[in-house]
């Protein structure tokens, strides 16, 4: 087990950077979860401390270690690739066993360790069997189970359960988040996935094209996003943003209104972009109207698909909804869950 | 009339139609041609030299039934015997060097050096120059008095006093012989294995490369069991062709210094046209199959579809 220390990493190919300054302290035993749209630079980052690409600048220790000149093998990780990149030729056992045998562990001990990792991932009924003749998720482990003999310092995850079916994947999160718990290895994962960042990670690492935009706890991150882009991008449905003038008081926009956060600083006279989480909707007598267009009741709560003025907005509330579509709903925004952010900057003013 | 009620009524098909309907009729239709192509192209060639090997026929006259009297006459040939053993020695010394060589082109071209295409173009050249066209320029190069090998080596290295003579005496005719075929042979190695190797996911060697394999464990682990199957048909290909060879040696040498550089298929024209032993000739030639034959066999239980590799169960 060790720590990663990411410090001002930059990352060129040829001439064009794709990743531009990118501080990250990866604590021992801690998970953690980058996160970001496609192409942000999640993978390169990974693959940087897994040593499979050079760093151009800045540098990366693995337990104190600066491992920027260190060969991939001799940093003592073990990945986890998207599509697994099993052995085809070999067999769950052989694939398992292949790192053990290169470092020419006696035969007892790669059984038993072997064994062991099987046992954990239920995958000993599988172990004469090649990658072709198993399902997605079994792959899926056997890709866990190569890392996991390995007994690494570090854990990278790539992006491990997107090639599974919404189900599995749901399973497959739990089972890593399981075994990280039994296991207390420092790991860092890779998924463009928000729920899967919010369910597994001990800390997330928000990205977004080549920089990181916020780091913290998962409801950290859904409480006090510092900024607009994380808080559109962490909680699904998405924040619903308003943009409009904050004037005495209250904040205003399309002739419409609606409560500042208690904490309002002085921002009277900004215009600002209002933002409020569907979940934070109430259904309240004194609030402002919304039309209905689209009901969606899901069982456990309701999504209400409106329109305040000319501006769309998603609710989501507990209780059931009996209005239908094309008439008015009264809606406020709890003061204390609303979030205010710098029109031009898009950084958090609350 | 309602939807409950309403029958579809069908018109009862003509006849043509109901022929076409019917399967064996229609599986012999759609066979014929593919059939016909290959009885008068393949077939009756083929029917017409295993024919000819059991009869005494010389051209201008069609021979008589002789029964095994043709490979008799050969088990006692000395020339026949060589031919064989040559053949054999020719097939085995040029296929090892081109596949140690185009192997390892093949891997050089797999990893981004500079100029990679245009080494990849001169490597094909070999490949597009028709045969007996570069077979006479490698005569040139043979050649006693002209040869610029002899040249580099004598003239402007000073290694050696003498010019060689590459085609005069039995050896060294043959080594220049499967030197040629190595030379025309290699791009056809190259390539096809090249074409495999970058069928290999580079992410199987980044999973390598993490689990601590050095490169030459890399190649042994996981190139090479995954090249296998390419390798094989590879194999195939290369030893029909290398045995089967005519016309580099038909012509740089014809067979000589004293028939020491016959190859069966040469032997068999030899006899077969200029010697106008027609029956002979065929003896030779369907001498070649059983070898031939065997190759194939080999190389189908070495290209079996592997355990590991996709498709329908093979256990
Ligand atoms: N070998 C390369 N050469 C040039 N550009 C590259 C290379 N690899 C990645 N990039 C660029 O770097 C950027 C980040 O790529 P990266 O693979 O890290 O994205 P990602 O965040 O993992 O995205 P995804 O979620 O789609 O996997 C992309 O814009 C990509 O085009
Ligand atoms: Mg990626």
């Amino acid at each position: 087990m060790a720590t990663v220390s990411i410090r001002s990493v930059r990352k060129a190919f040829g001439s064009t950077e794709v990743l531009h300054g990118v501080d990250v302290e990866v604590q021992d035993g801690e998970f953690v979860i980058l996160v970001g749209p496609s192409g942000c630079g999640k993978s390169t980052l990974l693959r940087m401390i897994a040593g499979l690409e050079n760093i151009t600048r800045g540098e990366i220790a693995i337990g104190g270690r600066v491992v920027n000149n260190v060969a991939p093998k001799e940093r003592d990780i073990a990945m986890v690739f998207q599509n697994y990149a099993l052995y085809p030729h070999m067999t769950v056992r052989d694939n398992m066993a292949f790192s053990l045998k290169l470092a020419k562990a006696p035969p007892a001990v790669i059984s038993d360790k072997v064994g062991r990792a099987a046992d954990i991932l239920g995958l000993t009924p599988y172990l004469d069997r090649y990658p072709r003749q198993l399902s997605g998720g079994q792959r899926q482990r056997v890709a866990m189970g190569r890392a996991i003999v390995r007994d690494p310092q570090v854990f990278l995850f790539d992006e491990p359960l997107s090639n599974l079916d919404a189900k599995l994947r749901v399973q497959m999160r739990a089972e890593i988040k399981d075994l990280h718990q039994r296991l207390k290895t420092t790991t860092v994962y890779v998924t463009h996935d928000q729920i899967e960042a919010m369910t597994m990670a001990d800390k997330i690492v928000v990205m977004h094209a080549g920089n990181v935009e916020q780091i913290g706890a998962p409801l950290e991150l859904y409480d006090r996003p510092a900024n607009l882009f994380v808080a559109g991008f962490i909680g699904s449905p998405a924040m619903n943003f308003f943009k409009g003038r904050v004037e005495s008081g209250a904040f205003r926009f399309d002739g419409a209104q609606l409560p500042l956060p208690r904490a309002a600083p002085g921002v009277n006279g900004a215009s600002v972009i209002y933002g409020v989480r569907p979940e934070h909707w109430q259904l309240s007598a004194d609030g402002i109207d919304a039309v209905v267009h689209v009901l969606e009741p899901t069982g456990s709560e309701t999504q209400v698909m409106a329109r305040i003025a000319d501006t769309p907005v998603v609710c989501a509330f507990r209780e059931r909804i009996t209005a239908q579509p094309g008439e008015s709903i009264r809606i406020a925004p709890d003061p204390a869950l609303v979030h205010l952010f710098d029109e031009k900057t898009g950084v958090r003013l609350n | 009339m309602d939807a409950s009620t309403w029958v579809p009524t069908r018109t009862p098909p003509n006849l043509l139609a109901r022929l076409f309907d019917y399967k064996p009729f229609l599986i012999c239709v759609c066979l014929a041609p593919a059939l016909g192509l290959l009885l008068v192209f393949l077939t009756y060639p083929l029917g017409l030299g295993i024919w000819l090997a059991f009869t005494d026929a010389e051209i201008g006259r069609s021979g008589s039934w002789v029964g095994l009297e043709n490979f008799d006459s050969l088990m006692e040939d000395r020339v026949f015997l060589n031919a064989v053993w040559f053949t054999v020695f020719y097939t085995a010394a040029a296929t090892v060097v081109k596949f140690a060589l185009g192997l390892w082109l093949a891997l050089l071209l797999n990893h981004h050096i500079p100029f990679k295409s245009i080494i990849r173009a001169i490597i094909l050249m070999p490949f597009i120059v028709p045969t007996v066209l570069s077979a006479i320029a490698f005569w040139w190069i043979y050649d006693p008095q002209f040869s610029i090998l002899s040249y580099v080596l004598v003239d402007v290295l000073h290694w050696r006093d003498t010019y060689i003579d590459f085609l005069g005496t039995p050896w060294a005719a043959r080594w220049s012989l499967i030197a040629a075929n190595i030379w025309r042979g290699i791009p056809f190695v190259a390539i096809t294995l090249l074409a495999g190797l970058q069928t290999i996911s580079p992410a199987l060697y980044e999973a390598a490369l993490l689990d601590g394999a050095s490169p030459w464990q890399r190649f042994r682990f996981v190139t090479t069991p995954l090249l296998m199957p390419i390798l094989a048909v590879v194999l195939t290909f290369s030893v029909l062709f290398t045995f089967t060879d005519f016309q580099l040696v038909y012509a740089i040498t014809r067979g000589g210094p004293i028939n020491s550089t016959h190859l069966m298929a040469t032997l068999a024209f030899q006899r077969g046209i200029p010697g106008s032993q027609l029956g002979e000739g065929a003896a030779i030639a369907v001498a070649m199959i059983p070898f031939l034959v065997l190759a194939t066999l080999l190389s189908y239980f070495a290209l079996a579809r592997r355990k590991w590799q996709q498709g329908p169960e093979n256990e």
